[in-house]
Formats: C-alpha cells, sequence, structure tokens
C-alpha cells in the first residue's frame, strides 16, 4: 500500500513537473558529465523552462 | 530512404482468446450505448449512457484505428532517432516522459473551447452535438492530431505553416499564418464576450474572476523567487486561495462593496481590454505561468469531479433528443442543423488549433516515435471527452430553463414575463417564478439571456455537484465553475494576445528588422495594442449587440477554426500522397472531405442566406433600410451604423476564409495530381533515418516501462 503511495506520488510530481529539476539533474548526469560548465541552478533552471514553454503557440481554444 | 516497419510493440500477439473477447464486449457495450442514445425517443435517457458509449467509442478507436493508422499508415518506427533525441539541446528540444509530454499536450489543447461548443449546440438537442463530438473527434481531429505530430516530428518539430510551405507551396504558407492570426483574434473576442456575459451585473462572479489575478500573481512570485520550481506546493497554496475567493465573492454580494463589482457589459469589455494589454506585456513568470498551471489543475480536477459526480448522480437528460430548431430557427444561433452543429462545436471533435500545437513544442519533446499515438490521438480523445461532459452538463438542465439563460433578449424579448412567455411557446415550458428561484439559489440577481454558454452550463455543474455534494452550497458551486470557466478563458486571451503579439512582430522585422526584437518595448507596446485593439474591436461590437454577439461571432470562430483544421489535413493529404501512400490518404482526405463540404456550405449561407439571423448581407440591408425609413428604436438607431459596417465586415471575413481554403485545397491536388503523373514536386521535406541511440535503459529514465 505505502509502494503504491509513493508510485501515485511519484506519478504526479513527474506529470505536474515538480520532479523536473531532479530529473535535469540527473539527465545532465548521464549526458554532459563531460562538458566544462556546471548544471544550472534550481532558479535558472526554471526560468530557462518557462521562457522556452512561453516562446511558442502553446494553448488554444 | 529506409523506413522500418515495425508494429509488434503496437499490436501484441496474444495466444490467448480472453482478450479478443473482452474487445467484442466493449464493442457490443459501444454498440448498445450509442444505439440507445440515437434510437431513444420520448423517454428520459440517463447520462450514464452519454459516458459509456464515449469510452467505449473511444477505447475501440484507440486501440484498432489508431494502432493501424501508426503502424500501417504512418509506419512509426521505435527505431528511428527524434528531433529531442538528435538535436537535444537542453532548453527546447528535451526527450521528455511521455506522461510529461501529454500533460503538456492535454494541457496547450484543452481551453474552454469544448466547453462552451457543446453547451451552445445543445439547442439542437442532444443527439446531433453528441454524435459529432464522437465520431468527429475519433475519425477526424485524433487523426488531424497525430499525423500532423508525427509529420512535424520527421521534420525537426516544424511548424504547420513552415510544413505548408515546404510541401505544398508558398500559398499554403501564406494561408497557414494568416488564417492563425484570424483565428486567434476572433477566438480572444468570443472568449472575452464568454466572460463578459457571465460576470455582467454579478458582482459575486466579478469578485473571484478579478481575484483571480493577484492570486496567480502570488503564485507566480512564490514559484519564481520564494521557492523556484516548486510547482505542486504552489499550486496546492493558489488552488486553496481560489477557494477562498469564490466563497469570498459571496461575502461581497452581501456587502455594501458589491457596488465596486457590479458592472454592465460595456465596462466590463473596456476591463477586459485593458488586462489584455497589460498581461500580454506583463513578464510571463507573474501572472500567465502560474496562471496557467492552476488553470490546468483546476480543469483536471473539476472534469474529474464532474465525472465522478455524473456516475455516482446519473442524471437524467432533459432535454430531447432533437428539438424544433432543427429548421435553423433557434434562439442561441441561427442556421440550419446542417451545417450549423458542425461548426459549433469545433474543439471536442475536430480544431485546428491543434494541429499548431502538434506542431509547436509538443514534437520537439518527443523521446520515441512510438508515443505518437498516445499523445497525439490519446489527448485528442480526453479533450472529446470533456466535451461530452459539456454536453451532458448543459442537457440535463429543464430545457425551457437552458433556453431562458441561453436566449439573448433581442431573441425572446427584454422581459422576464415576455421571455417566459415565447419560450413555453416553443414547447419548453419554464415559470418567471422558477428562474427567480434558481437565480436566488445560485446567488445571482438574474439569470436571463446570459448567453455565451458559460452561466449554463455553471447552472448545469452547479446542480450536478449540488445533488451529491449538498444543495445548500448551490451558489458557491455556481461561482465555482464560473471562475473555472473564466481562469481558463483569461489564460487563452493572455497566450493568444501575446502569440498574436509574437506573429506580428515576425511580420513587421520583413519590413522593419527592429520591429521583431521581442524585447524592445516600443515594438511590444504596439504590436500588442494592435492585436489587442483587433480583438478588442469585435468584443465590444458583441457586446453592443443586442442579439447578443454569440450568434454571429461564434460560427465565425467556428469556419475560421475548421478552415485551419483543413489546411492542415491538406498538408497530411499532399504528404501521404507524395510519400507513395495514396491508398491509405483516405485518413485524412475523408475528415478533409467533410470539412469542406461542412465551411463551404456555411459560409455559403452566412453569405446568401434571407434568414436575418444567418445572411450577413440580408441582415445588413434589412438594418440600413430599417435606419434609412426611422423604424428603429432611438437606442438601436444610435449603434445601427457600427451594426451595419460589422456585418460587412464579417461577411467579407467569410469570404476570405473561403477563398483561403479553395487556394489551399486546390494547391494540395495539384501537387498530388502532379505526384501521380510522376512531374516534379517540392521533395518530401523529411529528416532522414537516423538510428536510435536511447537504450532500453535511457528510455526507461525517461518514463518509459
Amino acid at each position: 500500500m505505502a509502494e503504491k503511495l509513493r508510485l501515485l506520488w511519484q506519478f504526479v510530481r513527474r506529470l505536474s513537473g515538480d520532479d523536473a529539476y531532479e530529473r535535469y539533474l540527473k539527465h545532465y548526469a548521464t549526458h554532459h558529465h563531460s562538458d566544462n560548465s556546471p548544471p544550472l541552478g534550481k532558479k535558472a533552471y526554471f526560468k530557462h523552462r518557462m521562457e522556452a514553454k512561453w516562446s511558442g503557440i502553446n494553448r488554444c481554444c | 530512404m529506409e523506413q522500418l516497419r515495425f508494429t509488434p510493440f503496437l499490436i501484441p500477439m496474444n495466444k490467448s482468446f480472453t482478450i479478443p473477447l473482452l474487445w467484442l464486449l466493449v464493442a457490443i457495450t459501444g454498440a448498445a450505448a450509442v444505439g440507445g442514445i440515437a434510437l431513444n425517443r420520448g423517454e428520459s435517457i440517463n447520462a450514464l449512457w452519454f459516458i459509456i458509449a464515449a469510452l467505449c467509442c473511444y477505447a475501440l478507436a484507440y486501440r484498432f484505428y489508431a494502432a493501424w493508422i501508426a503502424s500501417t499508415v504512418l509506419m512509426v518506427d521505435e527505431t528511428r532517432a527524434t528531433p529531442a533525441e538528435r538535436l537535444e539541446n537542453g532548453h527546447d528540444f528535451i526527450p521528455t516522459d511521455r506522461w510529461v509530454v501529454f500533460g503538456h499536450h492535454f494541457a496547450a489543447i484543452a481551453g474552454p473551447g469544448p466547453l462552451v461548443g457543446p453547451t451552445l449546440a445543445a439547442q439542437f438537442g442532444f443527439l446531433p452535438g453528441t454524435l459529432w463530438i464522437l465520431v468527429g473527434a475519433v475519425l477526424g481531429g485524433c487523426v488531424q492530431d497525430m499525423v500532423t505530430l508525427f509529420f512535424s516530428t520527421r521534420r525537426n518539430g516544424k511548424s504547420l505553416g513552415q510544413m505548408a510551405r515546404d510541401e505544398l507551396g508558398i500559398i499554403g504558407g501564406v494561408a497557414a499564418l494568416i488564417g492563425t492570426f484570424t483565428i486567434m483574434v476572433i477566438l480572444i473576442a468570443v472568449l472575452g464576450l464568454v466572460v463578459v456575459n457571465a460576470m455582467k451585473h454579478s458582482p459575486w462572479a466579478t469578485f473571484t474572476v478579478s481575484a483571480t489575478l493577484p492570486i496567480a500573481m502570488l503564485v507566480g512570485i512564490y514559484m519564481r523567487h520564494l521557492r523556484p520550481g516548486q510547482v505542486l506546493e504552489a499550486s496546492t497554496v493558489g488552488v486553496l486561495l481560489l477557494l477562498v475567493a469564490v466563497a469570498g465573492g459571496g461575502w461581497v454580494d452581501g456587502n455594501p462593496i458589491r457596488a465596486w463589482f457590479d458592472m454592465d457589459g460595456l465596462s466590463l469589455a473596456w476591463c477586459i481590454m485593458a488586462y489584455g494589454l497589460a498581461a500580454a506585456v506583463m513578464p510571463v513568470w507573474l501572472l500567465l505561468a502560474p496562471r496557467d498551471y492552476l488553470s490546468t489543475f483546476m480543469k483536471l480536477g473539476t472534469i474529474s469531479l464532474l465525472a465522478i459526480a455524473i456516475v455516482c448522480l446519473h442524471p437524467d437528460i432533459k432535454m430531447p433528443a432533437i428539438t424544433p430548431f432543427i429548421d435553423g430557427s433557434g434562439p442561441i444561433f441561427g442556421g440550419k442543423l446542417f451545417p450549423f452543429v458542425f461548426i459549433t462545436i469545433a474543439c471536442g471533435a475536430i480544431s485546428g488549433f491543434h494541429s499548431l500545437v502538434a506542431s509547436g513544442t509538443t514534437p520537439k519533446l518527443l523521446a520515441n516515435e512510438r508515443d505518437i499515438r498516445m499523445i497525439g490521438y490519446g489527448a485528442m480523445l480526453l479533450e472529446s471527452f470533456v466535451a461530452i461532459m459539456a454536453m451532458i452538463a448543459a442537457t440535463v438542465l429543464d430545457p425551457g430553463v437552458f433556453f431562458a439563460i441561453n436566449s439573448p433578449a433581442g431573441m425572446v424579448g427584454a422581459e422576464a414575463a415576455q421571455a417566459v412567455a415565447k419560450i413555453t411557446a416553443w414547447g419548453f415550458p419554464v415559470s418567471v417564478g422558477q428562474m427567480q428561484l434558481l437565480a436566488q439559489q445560485m446567488g445571482e440577481a438574474t439569470l436571463f439571456a446570459r448567453t455565451g454558454g458559460a452561466p449554463s452550463l455553471a447552472v448545469g455543474m452547479a446542480s450536478i455537484f449540488g445533488s451529491v455534494f449538498g444543495e445548500s452550497l448551490l451558489a458557491l458551486w455556481y461561482h465555482f465553475a464560473i471562475m473555472f470557466e473564466a481562469i481558463f478563458i483569461l489564460t487563452t486571451l493572455d497566450a493568444g494576445t501575446r502569440v498574436g503579439r509574437f506573429m506580428l512582430q515576425d511580420m513587421l522585422g520583413n519590413i522593419w528588422p527592429k520591429m521583431a526584437d521581442t524585447s524592445w518595448t516600443p515594438s511590444v507596446l504596439i504590436t500588442s495594442t494592435v492585436v489587442v485593439a483587433c480583438w478588442g474591436y469585435f468584443l465590444y461590437i458583441g457586446v453592443i449587440d443586442p442579439n447578443g454577439g454569440v450568434n454571429i461571432l461564434w460560427p465565425l470562430f467556428g469556419i475560421a477554426n475548421q478552415m485551419l483544421a483543413a489546411i492542415a489535413l491538406c498538408v497530411a493529404t499532399g504528404i501521404l500522397v507524395k510519400s507513395g501512400r495514396l491508398s491509405y490518404a483516405w485518413i485524412t482526405a475523408a475528415p478533409l472531405t467533410w470539412l469542406i463540404i461542412v465551411t463551404g456550405t456555411a459560409a455559403y449561407e452566412k453569405l446568401t442566406s434571407p434568414d436575418l439571423r444567418v445572411g450577413f448581407f440580408a441582415a445588413a440591408h434589412d438594418l440600413s433600410e430599417k435606419l434609412a425609413a426611422g423604424l428603429l428604436p432611438a437606442a438601436k438607431a444610435a449603434i445601427a451604423p457600427q451594426l451595419i459596417f460589422n456585418l460587412y465586415l464579417d461577411a467579407y471575413l467569410t469570404l476570405f476564409f473561403v477563398t483561403v481554403l479553395l487556394l489551399v485545397v486546390l494547391d494540395m491536388l495539384k501537387v498530388s495530381v502532379n505526384s501521380l503523373l510522376g512531374r516534379p514536386v517540392q521533395p518530401l521535406s523529411e529528416v532522414a533515418h537516423t538510428p536510435n541511440h536511447m537504450t532500453e535503459q535511457q528510455l526507461a529514465q525517461w518514463g518509459r516501462d
């Protein structure tokens, strides 16, 4: 039961983008470890994401 | 170019007979439910049948039709690297978990459209709208979304306009661009009108909707500065505050300060224009982004709650299957069942706007092509389900009440007794006392002539929620539903104004490059003002028009939106033919043909019908003659010149839409015929196959099971 609740919580977090930064760090560690620049900070990451999201058409009727 | 045919993951081989049997059961149940709805006459039918019919249709279509399109027609290839993998750059191309993409895509395509359209179309009875929502989505809307997403993914996430230009030619590209801008303007105007009509002389609604602005800003500051990225935390705070605002509106309504929030339509329209301008210039993080989060959570929460409530309560549908208004005499909007039901319900069945999202952000996020069916087809099915809910909420009301709320004063008369007598004479009995009691229960001064669909949907939702969760809270539920709709509409309004601004800046940038700088304040101010002025004009006319404005604007929006869908389907059909898949091209050519017939007929009627409530020219001539003969009352004579101008403008706009559509269709036919005859055509712009390097383990990291 506790395991199921944990999975549900994980799913809600993933769907809502709550865990986006954690996923970004994980992804960074596996894909960009050879880059010289460190990963973005949490605030900068979300700023980046928001700008990317709202620069095109992403709303309709 | 090598194309792998890959089916096993879509159609799992199953040796046992239980699974086919289960699907057979789903098919029989679905057929029984649809048949029950369609053939039922005279006796009341339960709302549960609508849900069952919809779910069975969706399940079958997703499992068989969508899977077949993905595997056989599109040849979705899971071994092919997606643009997100090949071009990954950390900001716009990012391989993303399919559930997250699904969430983004659904949030982007689902606005207030599927709530408003079915409510208006309920004037024909529950049957025509419901069947169109089901059939239109399964064979039209979902297919359009899925193939556009697929073709855009194969072209590095190119936009519909670019694809139209590359695959068909310059006409298609320009048509898509201009079409998008015009639709945006009309869409925002009509949505603005819906909010104005919901808030008109309602201090409670006006207070609650105004309170959503500071709440969204608070959430924005929280997410940006206080606790960056704590989406769930901030959204929970925001949703709780929104609920407080709904209750607070009730307090304001019973307090002398209610006068501040008691506004007429025109003042509200000016407020919305001022707001639209402010919101377009403000930074996104402060208002738009946080409100988008809130509206998405609200939508998912409220729709799930509505589904649960309908299942628990299983209310009877009170609207007849088909009303006499199919002859075109309907009070909500003029025009016969064909073609106007197909124009009125665009979002929820097929919406051209979706092709812009499906060829914008979404294809840049896909981690694997096999997600295309779930995201393209699946998200549209969910939107269609929202439309079914709206249809149920509208048709559980007493038809008399439904028509009393939705008929404009210009149609039934401004006096309550007059309106009630007229609606009862149509065969939908309703009394002044009944309407007064209802208005009192909902905490409103009056519910007569609250056109636009939002108030009647809110009454329907409130009565469903009220029966399940407590009758005493009716007024709270009503204003909750109004707030729920307003929050979407305002989000669409801001986002649309911003998109319009970007498009305009882009176009002006061709003349004076400096204008294309999206962070140059003078350019931002000028283009935002122009966009707001465009939709503000239609909103203003809609508010002063005694026939309710919705009657004119909504069909215009429907025609424009279906035209964009037809452009998207033209692009898809052209690509299918060019890539040697002529025998499968009917999957997009069939809905395209239907849309050409529907939009063509609707536009023809809008231009030539002698019915004053349908034909733009007829109405303009009639009004001019009456004005010249001095037959109009003083108040109407004062606005008549503006109304006449607007009727001509709408007529030419309709003519323009049809011309654009015909040009694109001819372009597509020319390209297809040339391709079939082996003559040179624009080459396919599909990006060459690159093998997918993501291992199963990496894919699992993006949330695959």
